[in-house]
Formats: structure tokens, C-alpha cells, sequence
């Protein structure tokens, strides 16, 4: 069974489009890495993925666990077992991390336990839980923020968002080892620019986003060697190869 | 009659400068003679009532309790152990016992302000007379009652609260009606003296009928190294209600913060101020206000801050969240600086909730309903309030309830 299965599938926002034609396969208790450049798509496609009702599905069809997604509201995709580590999520006064988690944790024999073993994985305070949520956190705490909630949830299948941006060497240690574990077993995307986050986390299979179409898809580190050494235009010759053909 | 007598007289028909003008005659001055009884006898009713603004009829971790029904004080006491450190007694009580508290009555608060001020002196129903006894630390509240139980009742209670030298004090006050209660107009005046050093927290919980409405006029005086804590929670309809405390910070390094949480609900009209006036050096203040309107609901939410002393500080903050299409929220902060060197700032935001926040919540799983009251709650977040831990968890659960189904 796969995890997760894109068809063809093109996407508008407020009628610009903005995904071409994507396929994408991630088949059960695989990783994959999503490259590309800035404003690539490469978000656009997770937001689609988690049912963001202003990405609009213009054609094609998101498969999990072979149920057809397309058109179901987000928490109960987010029921079907997608998680996800957002890249800049909002701040929400009042909330706090721990309404979160309990909601995840309910049922927990031992919740208090649960959640303080959580933080201790996260190098965080207990008080930190009960801090308005995203307000006035560093860069490195959206981070932990975001991966803490994942390890609540446990879903089967999780889309992480530059993981690695704007985290110091520190904590991109910790966090990179917590991903790391977490996704043995499990299925994901892994979204990066710059590749940091590879030196921790085993990946199975890369693709490249460009102008929203997949450019090209192959082994994590060829790819990023590539990338690394040419920049992203050795990708964008790809496609315009693509396009003679 | 007091010395100004005509004056005060003559201020009965002036209509106050904000919220809507009523009709003095509409309600009525009779209520039936309650005698004292002890606290634990209250019918049921009173009870359940009463917990919900916060007052604990069994008088678990309470130092003390002024329990007012209509015109009559049902119940004052407090604790043995806390003899002669605190004084609580209906203000009746206290001017006859006292006779140097008239110049603390009507110190702060001019009589003739307007007409419900007039009305409170010349038809005065009693109130709480609170003092604290120097250097004494209180740490378990106070609480008081004002409580309606006749329909179209009008309750005038005049309160005076006396924080002396070096003490510290929580109080809490609730003022509520009987469920059988519509209509009726309860009016409050209470004057505050925080003396040298004392800090005083005071938290109010209103839980009003429908067609109820309600004038509360409330002055502070805060002397040197003093602190000031008002907080004021409002979470169910009123028909009117408009109040804008006053504190005066005249002493060096006196300190007030202004702390509201109100949700206008049905035709409410909710008009809700503060202002501070910074006069001693180092003084500081702080307005919060979180407003949230639904149904038809009108909220004023109005903030002064007055900068007398070229060393002074003071901010304002107002977030008003609009969780219909027929509600409205005016957000009216003034600053005016008197002096070079006062520090005067305000911010405010009134919208709905926002799409991004509800969908973060839904990745979470939450339903988008379930995710809207999670965002209405947090915006009632009595954390800002800065409360001892055991009073915090209290008022969270006061709000849970009582803030369901606000959506």
C-alpha cells in the first residue's frame, strides 16, 4: 500500500497557477526530500496536500492510504494520520501548546508524564507548554514547537517544512536526531532548501520542484551535489531538455 | 444630607457623559427586609449564582465575606484568626463606628458627577467598608456580594476599601441577580486608598440579566510605592453598562494596572473605560482590555491615559474580537501628555478571527467549530491577569462555563 499518491494534480491560488501536473508516489515507510528555490511551490504543494481550502484543486487527485483526499476537510485528513511540522505557523494569544498536546494525549494513562518526557526530548521547559503559542518564540523554539506536536500526534505519514531554517547548530543537532527517529517506520516529505537537515535524516528518494512542475526525481545525495555545485539552473535545464523532447 | 446637599440634588436629572441615558422611575426602590443569617443557609439559587461571580458561600479559602441581598446586608464576617488586622462591615456600619472616615467618603468620587452618583447619595443602600490594618499580608482574598433578588430593583451601594501602610490584599466582588431577576439598575460607587507601600488586587466578576443595567463609578487613589490590580470580568448579557474607573497615581512609583475581559452578547450595550493619571514621580500604569461581541452586541471600549509627571510611564491596549456580522466594537484610546518626559503609548486591533489560525488548529486535528472556541477562549485568557495560581484556576473555570457556547 502506498502512503501517499499525487495525480496529476494542478493547483490555483486566487487564479494564479501555482502546481503543474504533479505526480508524486511515497510508498509506506519511505522518506522522501522535496528541493527547489524559493517560491518553487514546494509549501504550496503540503498546504494542497493538507487540504488548505484556498489552494484550489484544479485537476488531478491526492491518494492516502489509497482513500481519495481530494475534497475533505483538513482535521480529517489530519485524523486519517498526516501530520505536519508547519515553516512559519501563527501566533494564537491565549492558546497554549498544552491545549494542543491534550487534545492529542487525552487519553494518555499518564499525561502529566507524556508531556514532561516530551520537552526533556526537546531540550524544553515544562513552562513552556503554557506559553501563548508562538508568541515571542525564537526560531529555533517554532521549531521544537512544531516537532512536539508531531510526537503528541504519532501520525503515520509527515510533511516537515524547512525543518532546518533559521535553527542553530545546537539544536539543529537535536532536532535533526528526533526527525530522525521518529520517521523510522514511518512515511514522509522532508522540505529543505539548503540541505542541512540530510546530515541527520536518512531519506529515501529527492525530487525538485521548479515553476511548480516536478523537474526532475533520483537518488538524495546525487542531487544535492548537483544542487550544491550548480544551483538550481542545472534543474531548469532539465526541464526546458523536457520540453524539446 | 450631605454639605452639598443641593448641589447633589440638583444632579439628579444630569445624564452621564457616556453610555445610554435611563429613566430613573422605571425601576423600583421597595424590596423586601432580609434579616442576617448564617452564609450556609442560602437557598440554592443564591448559591449557584453567587459561584458564578466567583463567591463561595462555604467560605473555603476566604479570609472573609460581605454578602448584601437588594437593600440588606445578609451576612458580614470574617475569619478569628484574622481579627484586628482586617475591619469588614457594611459602610453604614463603618461611618457610624468611624467618624474620620468622612474624609474618605465621597473624597474621590464627586457626588454631583451625574445622575446615578446623585441617586447613590440621596438613596444610599449600604455597601462594604474593607481596611486593611498596616502591614498585615493577606493571603487568601476577601470576597463581597451584591446581589439582586427583586425584579426592577434599584441597588445603590457605596463601597469604600482602605489598604493601609505595607499591607497586601486580594479582594474579589461579585455582583449578580436571582435567575427570576429581568430588569432592575445597580449602581456602585467605591472609592480605594492604597496607603504607602500596599498593593491591593481586585478582581470583579459581573454576571447580569438581560434587561439589567448597570452604572458602577469607581475611584483609586494610590500613594507612594503602592500597586494597584483591577481586573474585571463581564461574560453575560446586560442590557447596559457603563463604568470608567479612575486611578490616581500620586504617588512616587505608584502603580495600576487596568485588566477587562468582557463578551457583549445578545442586544448588549457595553460601555467600558479606564484612566489613569500618572502625578508622582516613577508612576506607571497599564489598560488591557480584550473584548469580545457577538449577536448584536455594542462595545465601547474607551482608555485615558494622563501624563502629569515628567517621569511617568503608561500603556494602553485594546483587542476586540468580532465574532458576528451585526456586532460592533468602537476602540476610543486617548492620550494626553502634559508634560515632556511622561512615556505614552497605545495599540489597538479589532477583527475577527483569523482563517490562518483556525486551519493551524484544524492541521491539528481540531473540527473548525472546535477550533474557533479554542481562539474565543485563549481570547479570554485570564493568565494577563497576573493572579495568585489557586485564583487563576478558579476564574478559568468560572469561564469555561460560563463562555460556553458564545460561538
Amino acid at each position: 500500500m502506498d502512503s501517499l499518491k499525487i495525480r496529476d494534480l494542478s493547483v490555483e491560488v486566487d487564479g494564479k497557477r501555482i502546481l503543474n501536473k504533479i505526480n508524486l508516489m511515497i510508498p509506506r515507510g519511505e522518506v522522501h526530500v522535496l528541493f527547489g528555490p524559493n517560491a518553487s511551490g514546494k509549501t504550496s504543494l503540503l498546504m494542497t496536500i493538507l487540504g488548505f481550502p484556498n489552494y484550489k484543486v484544479i485537476s488531478g487527485e491526492i491518494l492516502f492510504k489509497d482513500k481519495n483526499i481530494t475534497n475533505i476537510p483538513i482535521d480529517e485528513r489530519v485524523k486519517l494520520g498526516i501530520g505536519v511540522a508547519f515553516q512559519n505557523p501563527p501566533v494564537i494569544r491565549g492558546v497554549k501548546l498544552a491545549d494542543i498536546i491534550y487534545n492529542f494525549l487525552k487519553n494518555e494513562h499518564d499525561l502529566k508524564k507524556k508531556e514532561i518526557e516530551l520537552c526533556e526530548i526537546l531540550n524544553l521547559k515544562e513552562e513552556f507548554l503554557y506559553r501563548d503559542l508562538n508568541f515571542c518564540f525564537s526560531g529555533g523554539e517554532i521549531k521544537r514547537s512544531e516537532i512536539l506536536q508531531i510526537l503528541a500526534q504519532k501520525p503515520d505519514f509527515v510533511m516537515l517544512d524547512e525543518p532546518d531554517s533559521g535553527v542553530d547548530v545546537e539544536n539543529l543537532g537535536i532536532i535533526g536526531k528526533v526527525i530522525n527517529d521518529f520517521l523510522k517506520d514511518r512515511s514522509g516529505l522532508l522540505i529543505t532548501h539548503l540541505g542541512y537537515i540530510l546530515r541527520y535524516v536518512e531519506v529515501d528518494k529527492a525530487h525538485v520542484l521548479i515553476d511548480g512542475k516536478i523537474a526532475c526525481s533520483g537518488e538524495p545525495i546525487k542531487i544535492l551535489d548537483q544542487i550544491l555545485k550548480e544551483g538550481y539552473g542545472w534543474c531548469e535545464k532539465c526541464l526546458k531538455m523536457e520540453k524539446k523532447h | 444630607m450631605p454639605e452639598n446637599g443641593e448641589k447633589t440634588l440638583k444632579a439628579i436629572n444630569k445624564p452621564a457623559s457616556f453610555g445610554p441615558d435611563l429613566e430613573i422611575k422605571d425601576y423600583i426602590r421597595n424590596a423586601k427586609a432580609l434579616y442576617p443569617c448564617p452564609i450556609s443557609s442560602f437557598p440554592e439559587e443564591i448559591v449557584n449564582q453567587s459561584l458564578k461571580v466567583g463567591i463561595k458561600t462555604n467560605g473555603k479559602d476566604r479570609v472573609g465575606t460581605y454578602f448584601q441581598i437588594d437593600h440588606s446586608v445578609v451576612f458580614q464576617d470574617i475569619q478569628k484568626v484574622f481579627e484586628g488586622k482586617i475591619e469588614l462591615m457594611s459602610t453604614t456600619d463603618a461611618l457610624k463606628k468611624y467618624d474620620w472616615l468622612k474624609d474618605y467618603w465621597w473624597k474621590l468620587i464627586p457626588a454631583d458627577m451625574d445622575k446615578y452618583t446623585a441617586l447613590a447619595e440621596l438613596n444610599w443602600d449600604h455597601g462594604y467598608f474593607i481596611r486593611v490594618l498596616e502591614g498585615q499580608k493577606i493571603s487568601f482574598p476577601l470576597q463581597a456580594c451584591l446581589f439582586i433578588s427583586t425584579d426592577r430593583l434599584n441597588q445603590n451601594v457605596h463601597n469604600l476599601v482602605i489598604i493601609e501602610p505595607n499591607s497586601e490584599v486580594q479582594i474579589i466582588t461579585g455582583c449578580t441577580v436571582h435567575p427570576n431577576v429581568q430588569k432592575g439598575l445597580h449602581v456602585g460607587i467605591t472609592e480605594f486608598f492604597l496607603k504607602k507601600g500596599s498593593k491591593l488586587t481586585f478582581t470583579m466578576i459581573h454576571n447580569w440579566a438581560q434587561n439589567f443595567d448597570v452604572r458602577p463609578r469607581t475611584a483609586v487613589l494610590i500613594e507612594d510605592d503602592a500597586t494597584f490590580v483591577n481586573n474585571y470580568i463581564c461574560l453575560k448579557p446586560v442590557k447596559s453598562l457603563q463604568t470608567y474607573p479612575v486611578a490616581y497615581c500620586k504617588g512616587s512609583n505608584s502603580k495600576v494596572r487596568f485588566n477587562s475581559i468582557v463578551v457583549g452578547k445578545g442586544n448588549s450595550h457595553i460601555d467600558l473605560g479606564a484612566k489613569i493619571v500618572l502625578q508622582g514621580s516613577g508612576s506607571k500604569g497599564e489598560i488591557i482590555t480584550n473584548a469580545i461581541a457577538s449577536d448584536n452586541a455594542k462595545i465601547y471600549s474607551r482608555g485615558s491615559l494622563v501624563g502629569e509627571n515628567s517621569n511617568s510611564k503608561a500603556h494602553l491596549e485594546c483587542k476586540g474580537l468580532l465574532v458576528s456580522d451585526k456586532a460592533f466594537i468602537h476602540a476610543i484610546p486617548e492620550l494626553i501628555g502634559k508634560i515632556s518626559g511622561t512615556e505614552l503609548s497605545h495599540e489597538a486591533a479589532i477583527g475577527k478571527i483569523a482563517e490562518e489560525q483556525i486551519r493551524y488548529l484544524m492541521a491539528r486535528g481540531f473540527s473548525e467549530t472546535e477550533a474557533r472556541s479554542l481562539i474565543v477562549r485563549g481570547f479570554m485568557d485570564v493568565t494577563i491577569f497576573g493572579l495568585p495560581d489557586a485564583l487563576r484556576d478558579e476564574l478559568k473555570r468560572i469561564i469555561d462555563e460560563v463562555s460556553k457556547g458564545i460561538l
